[in-house]
């Protein structure tokens, strides 16, 4: 259903009108741990149903900024504005890490950060608990209403089982699976959450070409059929410029360049950024 | 022999014996704890009754230590509160069991919540150390708070009536002590298989991913606090009300180290486990007692030597235990059911 409001939109007021809403509007972000400057004054937007780059060399301070939105840093000084489905504006930098996730924002992370000991149903449904109610008391008798929750919430679950094509593993414990299945399964548990907005740190990093062709299908039809906005942090430049709709390029904690991928690559300092004082034609 | 379990319905794939073998196992289980007090002597029972509250204190710890992964050192003074509170109530204030347990439980959960505000800060032995200042601090005012709690002298309650029927024999009191404990487990394996101990769990195996799913990590610490502590007073008031004599030399540093071998022994981070532990732990200083006087007429130099050695057979006995399976009793029975499972095709 959304994805038909988006495309009739498009088709009648030209492409760039139902993008220019921006989501996430980040401004002026500091952060340093003591005398280590990550971030200084970074500043971005973030529009609704793009897919959003976040490129720079190693230490450049990209997972840094994730971190920032999802409230596991304070940044020194800036703001990170989000604004929900509903039009209600939040600031990111003032909330908790859960209260962050109950406004539709959800993360995977640049090391697989799975819940080792669980099976991968338990892991997704983990995705579910913002929308779930139950309480010690129900969970505990698990009876009636607690019961039917879980069920309904099972099957939600099972809708993203049947997306990312893990039917076969879903009760096998997690910390047993290959690395690119816990890949997919963290992306799974993010996607449990029914997000509006997405940040995937490195999906693709350690994957071999095909596990990465999967990956890269699986977050264009999360973007697309989900309708889900994606910040992307991916060193595997091929990717980014393949499915990302703008870029952001980090280096040292600022900003050096944005735009379409294209320009993004013909930048010279992009290419210094990357290679050094010397110049030369850049393949990606 | 069976290909594989399938389910056509997600409650039944949700549901918590899943395989018909399982309900009959689970009768067979439920049908023995009724037939059993009616055939076992008053020793056994007294030790049924012991395994049923240990159980009870191990599920409680189990969901803190074991689920949660917030060590504790605490368990001992958790039951004394639970003990205490009890005692207080049925002897000062004349409250009859179904009062004075519930109440206790309420409020050693209190006193739980409160003694597990340190785990926002802190995690792993650190967090042990904290609840060791609560076992500690615990023990002084029970000690100290004379007025109230009786000091070093023992609390003497009146022994606890239910039905107009005095719970003064072992037999009367299993019903109590065995429902109590059937109860705490069905309740146990309801909360983690649900929201709230997948919460639990999720923050045990990686904190600050459940933060980032959206689990308020401090506020489930604190519950699982609250639900472990309002167990563990559940198991010391029980424990109080059985034996009516009170005293705080069965709460202290000691009995915390005992229930965590308990829960050790019997397999972190499950039910069963908890049950299988605590009857071990309470098994194996009897049989062994058992033994001694056994040999008294036989071979009375090894009897004689027995109640020397009797801690340094415990001791090897748990260390043996924890090399040969380290995810304790439950994973041991997880192994005899794989291998009735496939038998006699085990390959």
């Amino acid at each position: 259903m959304t994805l038909s409001n988006r495309s009739t939109a498009a088709g009648a007021t030209g492409a760039d009108t139902q993008t220019d809403v921006a989501m996430l509007r980040v401004q002026d972000v500091t952060l340093s741990f003591g005398g280590v400057t990550a971030l200084l004054d970074v500043g971005f937007e973030v529009r609704r149903g793009e897919i959003f780059a976040l490129i720079g060399p190693n230490g450049a301070g990209k997972t840094s900024m994730l971190n920032c939105i999802s409230g596991l840093y304070r940044p020194q000084q800036g703001s990170i504005r989000f604004t929900d489905a509903q039009g209600a504006s939040h600031e990111l930098t003032r909330l908790k890490p859960s209260h962050i996730a109950r406004l539709g924002i959800a993360r995977t992370f640049q090391n697989i950060e799975l819940f080792r000991h669980m099976s991968v149903l338990d892991n997704l449904m983990l995705g579910r608990h913002v929308h779930m109610r139950g309480n010690v008391f129900t969970c505990g008798l698990y009876w009636g209403r607690q019961q039917q929750e879980e069920i309904a919430h099972r099957e939600r679950v099972e809708d993203i089982i049947d997306f990312l094509e893990i039917e076969n593993i879903r009760h096998k414990p997690v910390g047993t699976l290959a690395y690119g299945l816990q890949k997919r399964v963290e992306l799974g548990r993010a996607l449990a959450l029914d997000p509006a907005l997405l940040l995937l740190d490195e999906p693709m990093a350690g994957m071999n070409v095909e596990e990465k062709e999967d990956m890269a299908r699986f977050i264009l039809d999360t973007n697309q059929e989900r309708d889900v906005t994606i910040i992307l942090i991916e060193h595997d430049m091929g990717v980014v410029m393949d499915i990302s709709d703008r870029v952001t390029v980090l280096d040292f904690g600022r900003k050096i360049s944005e735009g379409r991928p294209e320009q993004v690559r013909n930048d010279p300092l992009v290419i210094q950024a990357y290679l050094g004082e010397e110049q030369f034609q850049l393949r990606w | 022999m069976e290909s594989g379990v399938f389910f056509t319905t997600y409650k039944a794939d949700m549901g918590l014996r899943r395989k018909p073998v399982h309900k009959v196992r689970l009768l067979v289980f439920v049908a023995f704890l009724i037939i059993f007090p009616f055939l076992a002597s008053r020793y056994w029972l007294n030790l049924a009754n012991q395994i049923a509250i240990a159980t009870i204190s191990a599920i409680g710890l189990n969901i803190l230590v074991g689920y949660t992964g917030q060590i504790s050192l605490g368990q001992g003074a958790f039951m004394a509160v639970g003990a205490y509170s009890a005692g207080i109530f049925a002897a000062r204030f004349g409250l009859p069991i179904y009062l004075n347990v519930p109440l206790a439980c309420l409020i050693t959960a209190a006193v739980g919540v409160f003694f597990g505000l340190p785990s926002l800060r802190l995690k792993g032995l650190y967090l042990a150390m904290a609840t060791l200042a609560a076992q500690v601090i615990v023990e002084w005012i029970i000690t100290h708070w004379t007025s109230l709690t009786g000091g070093t002298e023992a609390l003497v309650m009146p022994a606890p009536t239910l039905f107009g029927q005095r719970l003064n024999t072992d037999f009367r009191f299993y019903w109590i002590a065995v429902s109590m404990a059937l109860l705490t487990a069905l309740f146990a394996a309801n909360l983690f298989r649900s929201r709230v101990g997948r919460a639990f769990v999720a923050i045990r195996d990686q904190d600050i991913a459940a933060e980032v799913i959206g689990v308020d990590v401090f506020r489930y610490k604190l519950l699982a606090f609250a639900i472990s502590s309002f167990i563990a007073g559940l198991a010391g008031a029980l424990l109080a009300n059985y034996r009516t004599i009170i005293s705080w030399e069965r709460f202290t540093i000691e009995t915390s180290i005992f229930y965590l071998a308990v829960i050790i022994i019997g397999g972190l981070g499950t039910i069963n486990g908890s049950f299988f532990g605590a009857a071990f732990m309470t098994l194996l200083p009897a049989f062994i007692n058992n033994l001694g006087r056994a040999l008294q007429t036989t071979a009375p130099a090894v009897a004689g030597l027995l109640p020397a050695v009797q801690q340094a057979i415990f001791g090897l006995a748990i260390i043996l235990f924890l090399v040969l399976e380290p995810e304790g009793l439950a994973k041991l029975w997880r192994n005899v059911k794989d291998y009735f499972y496939v038998w006699p095709f085990s390959y």
